[in-house]
């Protein structure tokens, strides 16, 4: 059951869409410093799931747990832990009237109440953290992708999560940039930051992953350790998916 | 009498004094406006549905009625139910009620055309959604809407010449009081246009510089 360093739990998160069933009973369990990666094919829930975790979708039924601390019906402290639970989207979505620094320091003085000065280094920090402090002055519109999407990844942590979900992180991307991007997220697993990753790059999920979880149908088909995926009979879907990624 | 000496000595110092009162209808006006005009905007697009409707009954109330009906009842009109204004804050008042209606449009407009995902992005890192609209969605929504508002400040400098139906001297009032007494209805409301078109020619570079200073880079 729950040890001392699960970080999240997830019990049995459900959710429809008009009548179609996006998310069935989707349970488990992150530990501090794992990294989970979810593959499988589009539609099938991966992002609703990341969604609902931190209640930016609210789920028709399933319950949400931050350190033992349930985040599902919060109400109004569903900031306080939407704050800890750091986000990385597809598409950046960075603010785009502020620089990259002010991107990264807004949460810190507006969520956090933190002093200018203060946020600022904080800010700066998390910039180098991810190679963008040379570029802390300049508007989104002015960055590439894997730039922009860089800054995303320091906004997040600037706010020091428990746990970071990553949203397609790099299917945006041309297919140069998305290495600067995932070269940023495996330094945060080296570093031991505990993870949830969604994403077509089978290659990165397979090297990352502490556990990998293949959905389809809104529901985790088969999971295990990536090195379970050659030998595991468990894992046959999972094999002709990623097979059919092989041959691509 | 010589035209000149009537323009400098007569005309330009009477109009000078409808010209401030212009001046200050405009100024009491166009800051009220925006504010309103950004509440309504915001209660249209977030706002709960009473929110909604109510927003939406006022920018269709002010919007539909003229502007003239509307002074005419705010300073003829109230004081039968025991409201009475001066006729410069029934004006500004008015103009207020017209103003923002049409600057909620604008505004709403260029809510409705930032990317939903800056929201999302706010609402993930723990701002609150009075928050989120705050800090990211009007910051932008306000630059994009600098055009319309524009506008609409270019209309309010040419329709607060209504306030001098219901008695304020203004600077079209003045005018119209010089014209009368020396029956010189060409060479006043010629000035007090130019005058108009001055201030307007003012507005427009104005607008030009602010638009151009808080421009997002890239």
């Amino acid at each position: 059951m729950t040890t001392d360093d699960t970080i999240l739990r997830v019990e049995g998160l459900a959710k429809s869409f008009g009548t179609t069933e996006v998310l069935k009973e989707v349970s488990f369990t992150v530990r501090k410093g794992e990294t989970k990666v979810f593959i499988g094919p589009s539609g099938t829930g991966k992002s609703t799931l990341l969604r609902c975790i931190n209640q930016l979708i609210v789920p028709d039924a399933g319950r949400v747990y931050l350190h033992g601390e349930e985040v599902t019906h919060a109400g109004a402290r569903i900031n306080h832990y939407r704050a800890k639970i750091g986000m990385v989207f597809q598409n950046f979505n960075l603010f785009d009237h502020l620089t990259a620094i002010r991107n990264v320091e807004i949460a810190l003085l507006k969520v956090k109440g933190m002093k200018e000065d203060e946020a600022r280094e904080k800010a700066l920090f998390e910039l180098r953290r991810v190679g963008m402090e040379d570029r802390a002055d300049h508007y989104p519109a002015q960055l590439s992708g894997g730039q922009a999407q860089r800054v995303s990844i320091a906004r997040a942590l600037a706010m020091d999560p428990d746990v970071m979900l990553f949203d397609e992180p790099t299917s945006a991307l041309d297919p140069e940039l998305t290495g600067e991007v995932l070269e940023v997220i495996r330094g945060l697993a080296r570093a031991g930051m505990t993870m949830l990753i969604v994403t077509h790059e089978m290659r990165f999920a397979l090297s990352i992953a502490d556990e990998l979880l293949f959905m389809e149908h809104g529901t985790i088909l088969e999971r295990g350790a990536p090195g379970d995926l050659a030998t595991s009979p468990t894992f046959e879907r999972t094999r002709q998916f990623t097979g059919r990624f092989a041959d691509l | 009498m010589d035209q000149t000496a009537f323009i400098i000595n007569t005309l330009l110092p009477a109009l000078w004094g409808g010209l401030v009162v212009t001046l200050g209808l405009i100024a009491f006006t166009a800051p009220f406006g925006v504010l309103i005009g950004a509440g309504v905007a915001v209660g249209r697009v977030y706002g709960s549905r009473p929110v909604q409707y109510l927003a939406r009954a006022y920018v269709t109330f002010f919007k539909g009625t003229p502007l003239l009906l509307l002074l005419f009842i705010l300073y003829f009109g109230l004081p039968s139910i025991g409201i009475s204004l001066s006729p410069f804050v029934a004006s500004v008042l008015g103009f207020i009620f017209c103003n923002s209606a049409y600057d909620s449009e604008y505004i709403r407009g260029s809510i409705r055309s930032i990317k939903e995902g800056q929201f999302t992005a706010g609402l993930a890192l723990g701002m609150a959604r009075t928050q989120v609209i705050r800090y990211v969605i009007l910051p932008q929504a306000l630059r994009r809407s600098i055009p319309g508002l524009v506008n609409e400040f270019v209309y309010l400098i040419k329709y607060s010449s209504l306030a001098y139906m219901v008695t304020v001297v203004e600077l079209t009032g003045a005018g119209k009081m010089i014209a009368t007494r020396y029956f010189t209805y060409n060479e006043t409301f010629l000035v007090v246009g130019l005058v108009y078109l001055f201030l307007v020619t003012i507005t427009t570079i104005g607008a030009h510089l602010l638009e151009r200073r808080v421009a997002i880079p890239g």
